[in-house]
């Protein structure tokens, strides 16, 4: 009878072992909670850790560089220019006899450079001699806060209105859904011109909040797709049972599901809005002066296309590099996301399993 | 004896998960000649579908392969892409478990069996056509011109897999892979299914590799059984010896953890029917509203069933029988169209949003799927207080002491408290839920086929524990299975289901020795018996009754 008996632990341990469908392949999450694993995913991709550095440098660059206001804090640059400085405008030391030429260097000296180094204006100087860098680094500003302003509220609402229809169904989701259509059926560059056109005159962050209420419609769909699949799983019924309400199934039991979903899509839509933003500002109907964003730098000077291209270069830099920075994220958050998303096994790592397998024998 | 068409040897599959080889298959041996139906046994998680798959490596990328694979003398495992596709379809075939999904839904069957036809054979459209019909007619499929035309969203189950029986067969292949060929179907369907193959297999002389965890299929069957755990081979035998004299414990566990029908332990079955009964059901009918053009469709017809205090009334029927709404309306999930369903005295149909709060709380359900039973974002401690919580009857520390508790009454340690569902074994999710259900000590269980997700001896185990803890809390149980077998070792009355109408329903003796209505007869001759003498006996009963 001793030896029938097995002891509790014993039996418990059987338990942890006991083999299920996926054990081999639930080997790699063992152990770990759902965002462990998600983490752990995105960091394995090689290009969106990069992008996610790369991108917080250079908002921490931009920040930095020349006064911010961040609601009533305001904070000091580092820059010795601000945007409202006249220096004088620089005649002669110009190749073509250009005005203004950008001093910034990265060719060295011993490959017949004139050395690495920034100099007095690095990214050159406006019509006017204002300096360039602090100009470019204020409008990075503008148009980051835009972006971020109008992902929030698209995030928002898009959340809202697309889990309300795909939880409620029938009525309340066809109503939604024809005014989402709705929504979707006007072009975003004259809902921007209008609203730019009403409304820009009122400063970046407005402009910024009315964008923000139309730009949500393709996040409403997709959020609205996954709650009425999320709906039918069996938890939303046990929930139910259990007695839950449905403002807590719909927020505490399918959102946090659906999250995948919407952090993918609102990051895939901030490089949206970078773009609307710098569209918008390029045709006059964002952002107005004396305010300065990318694509109203690239608006002002564009005449001076042939003659003085690198008024071109530094914002187009800037606008390409952030909405590509912010592509490559969304791509690693998707990947990590989907659990179907399997990764690749490269030839090295084949040979060093061989190696270890060679060792063990 | 002829030449084997498959040979086996030292065969092994590993996966790359994470920077280390895992084995799901070790060193596998063994042969298959024509004609003959090799069994390979096992439970989820054993290798058996690897090992399958893995022949014509048809395994994720993250596999690699190694010893010996011979089909008609040609090693599978170092060879050419080529030669693989030319073997797939040709040589080889599978047939899968979901036909559903293992047929491609926007072609019509006709279509995908002529391109199997025409990707091997120099054939034209109306010859291949041609020879589709005959193999449509040859898988019994009724009407087979018109059938050909058909989209797999029209036929139903049964059809659908012999659809995929007769693309498997389009070629005449040597060897049949047949990879849980019966699991997603029904049991009077599954015994119409495994006729086919038979008689498919003797006509055609191929060879059958059979996947399977169901012991009944395996008696029905296989001549060579092959039992795996863990990637081993534990036992290899003839199919007379492992079900008669097994040597290995772990087929002996394997057998013993099969429910067979009438043999269970003869427990006490008096239950007081005086008092008023927990669940109450008069006429009820539940109608799945309109929706679109889908017509309204009336899912449960004028049911009416007692369950009285302490006592576990199993549901038995096909699936679309209507026991799983039967079950969702019980606990107030659905709404009735007519007639009245009380739930300890309280007309559960009429009740307002409030009223139907409270008479929850004297309700527990467990779902069928512990997959998606379990929210996967909240660790299970609190997906098994939640009830508790929301009942205001616990918070806190308090919370947790009553959650531990919980699952330790399940069998679970407590530190699983903190656990999330992905990190538990179907068993140990099917335990959560549970614990769930028991929360706040319902009067009343709904138990929505809990174990068909399970292997036999976690359902074994699973069985055990509900029928311990309904020994202890007395709590009334409606168990909804397909599976007469689990049916007859726990309940106390039996209540069979066909096309949403209460077929027939009565003491559990009764209904399994002498039920009356023919559906139940069938129902019980179709269930699969494991032992391979009894089934040749009800084979040739069932072929006679035939002619």
């Amino acid at each position: 009878m001793k030896i029938r008996r097995k002891s509790k632990e014993q039996a418990l341990e059987e338990l942890t072992i006991e083999s299920g469908e996926n054990a081999i392949a639930n080997k790699e999450v063992e152990g770990l909670t759902q965002w462990q694993i998600i983490r752990r995913r995105f960091f394995k991709h090689k290009a969106a850790v990069a992008s996610l550095i790369f991108l917080t440098f250079i908002i921490v660059f931009v920040f930095s560089a020349v006064d911010a206001n961040f609601g009533p804090i305001k904070t000091k640059g580092w820059w010795k220019w601000s945007p409202d400085d006249l220096p004088d405008l620089r005649f002669g030391d110009c190749p073509n006899d250009t005005i203004g030429c950008p001093t910034i260097s990265i060719v060295p000296k011993f490959l017949g450079g004139a050395g690495i180094g920034l100099g007095e204006h690095p990214f050159g100087q406006d019509d006017i001699g204002r300096d360039y860098f602090s100009l470019v680094m204020k409008g990075t500003q503008r148009s980051i806060q835009v972006m971020f302003i109008i992902g929030f509220f698209a995030a928002i609402i898009g959340t809202v209105v697309g889990a309300v229809a795909g939880y409620y169904r029938g009525i309340v989701d066809n109503v939604l859904m024809r005014f989402t259509d709705f929504i979707i059926t006007i072009p975003a560059v004259i809902v921007g011109s209008v609203i730019g056109a009403k409304f820009g005159n009122l400063g970046a962050i407005i402009l910024a909040v009315y964008l923000g209420l139309f730009a949500w419609t393709g996040l409403s769909r997709l959020v609205r797709g996954e709650f009425l699949t999320l709906r039918e799983r069996e938890f939303v019924d046990a929930a139910r049972v259990a007695g839950a309400s449905t403002r807590r199934i719909i927020f505490k039991h399918i959102l946090p599901n659906a999250v995948g979903v919407i952090i993918v899509s609102v990051t895939l839509l901030l490089s949206g809005a970078i773009l609307l933003e710098t569209a918008l500002s390029y045709l006059g109907f964002g952002v107005v002066p004396p305010d300065v964003s990318l694509g109203l730098l690239i608006n002002q000077y564009q005449d001076a296309f042939t003659t003085r291209p690198f008024l071109f270069w530094y914002p187009g830099f800037f606008i390409v590099s952030i909405a590509l920075s912010i592509n490559f994220i969304g791509d690693g958050l998707r990947d990590a996301f989907d659990p179907r998303q399997k990764r690749k096994i490269t030839k090295k790592e084949k040979q060093n399993a061989r190696a270890i397998a060679r060792n063990q024998a | 004896m002829s030449e084997p068409i498959l040979k086996v040897k030292d065969f092994s599959v590993d996966f790359w998960v994470d920077g280390l080889w895992y084995p799901a298959a070790i060193k596998m041996n063994f042969e298959l000649h024509p004609g003959k139906v090799l069994a390979i046994v096992g439970e989820s998680g054993s290798g058996k579908s690897t090992t399958a798959l893995g022949l014509m490596d048809l395994l994720a990328s993250n596999a690699r392969r190694s010893g010996q694979v011979l089909i008609k003398d040609v090693d599978m495992i170092n060879v050419k892409s080529s030669t693989l596709r030319k073997f797939r379809g040709k040589e080889v075939a599978y047939i899968f478990q979901e036909p559903m999904t293992a047929l491609n839904p926007v072609y019509t069957i006709g279509f995908q069996i002529v391109e199997t036809l025409r990707n091997h054979f120099d054939m034209g459209p109306k010859q291949a056509r041609s020879r589709a019909i005959e193999l449509i007619t040859m898988v019994e499929i009724p009407s087979p011109e018109q059938s050909f035309d058909k989209y797999p969203h029209q036929l139903s189950g049964g059809q659908r897999q012999r659809a995929m029986i007769a693309q498997a067969l389009a070629c005449d292949p040597g060897l049949l892979v047949a990879d849980e060929p019966t699991t997603a179907l029904d049991v009077t369907i599954q015994a119409e299914i495994l006729d086919l193959m038979r008689s498919l297999k003797d006509r055609l002389n191929s060879a059958i590799l059979l996947i399977t965890h169901d012991m009944g299929v395996v008696a029905d069957m296989a001549d060579e059984i092959l039992v795996m755990k863990d990637g081993l081979t534990v036992e290899h035998g003839s199919s007379d010896q492992i079900f008669n004299r097994p040597k290995h414990p772990y087929t002996t566990e394997l057998l013993a953890a099969v429910p067979k029908l009438g043999s269970s332990r003869k427990r006490v079955l008096k239950v007081a029917r005086d008092a008023e009964p927990v669940l109450k059901m008069r006429d009820v009918t539940i109608v799945y509203p309109k929706r679109g053009r889908i017509p309204a469709f009336t899912a449960v017809k004028d049911f009416s069933l007692d369950i009285f205090p302490g006592e576990i009334v199993g549901l038995v029927g096909e699936s679309g029988s209507g026991k799983t709404t039967v079950g969702k309306a019980a606990i107030g999930l659905l709404p009735i169209k007519s007639g009245s369903l009380e739930i300890v005295g309280k007309d559960i149909s009429k009740a307002s949003q409030k009223e139907l709060f409270t008479i929850r709380r004297h309700t527990g359900i467990v779902f069928q799927d512990p997959a998606s039973s379990l929210n996967p974002r909240l660790p299970i401690g609190e997906s098994i207080g939640e009830p508790i919580f929301l009942a205001k009857l616990a918070q806190g520390d308090e919370l947790n002491k009553k959650v531990e508790d919980l699952l330790e009454q399940v069998e679970l340690p407590r530190s699983y408290r903190n656990r999330f569902p992905h990190e538990l074994s179907g068993g140990q999710r099917q335990r959560v839920g549970i614990a769930r259900a028991l929360a706040l000590t319902p009067d009343l269980l709904i138990a929505d086929e809990p174990t068909s997700a399970l292997d036999v001896s976690v359902q074994a185990r699973f069985l055990d524990l509900l029928l311990d803890l309904q020994d202890k809390l007395k709590f009334a149980c409606l168990f909804i299975s397909h599976d007469l077998a689990v049916v007859d070792i726990l309940a106390h009355r039996i209540a069979v289901m066909q096309n949403g109408l209460l077929v027939e329903e009565g003491e559990r003796d009764q209904i399994l020795n002498s039920a009356k209505d023919p559906y139940t007869q069938r129902l019980i001759a179709a269930v699969p018996v494991p032992d391979p003498a009894e089934q040749r006996k009800r084979r040739e009963a069932r072929l006679a009754g035939k002619r």
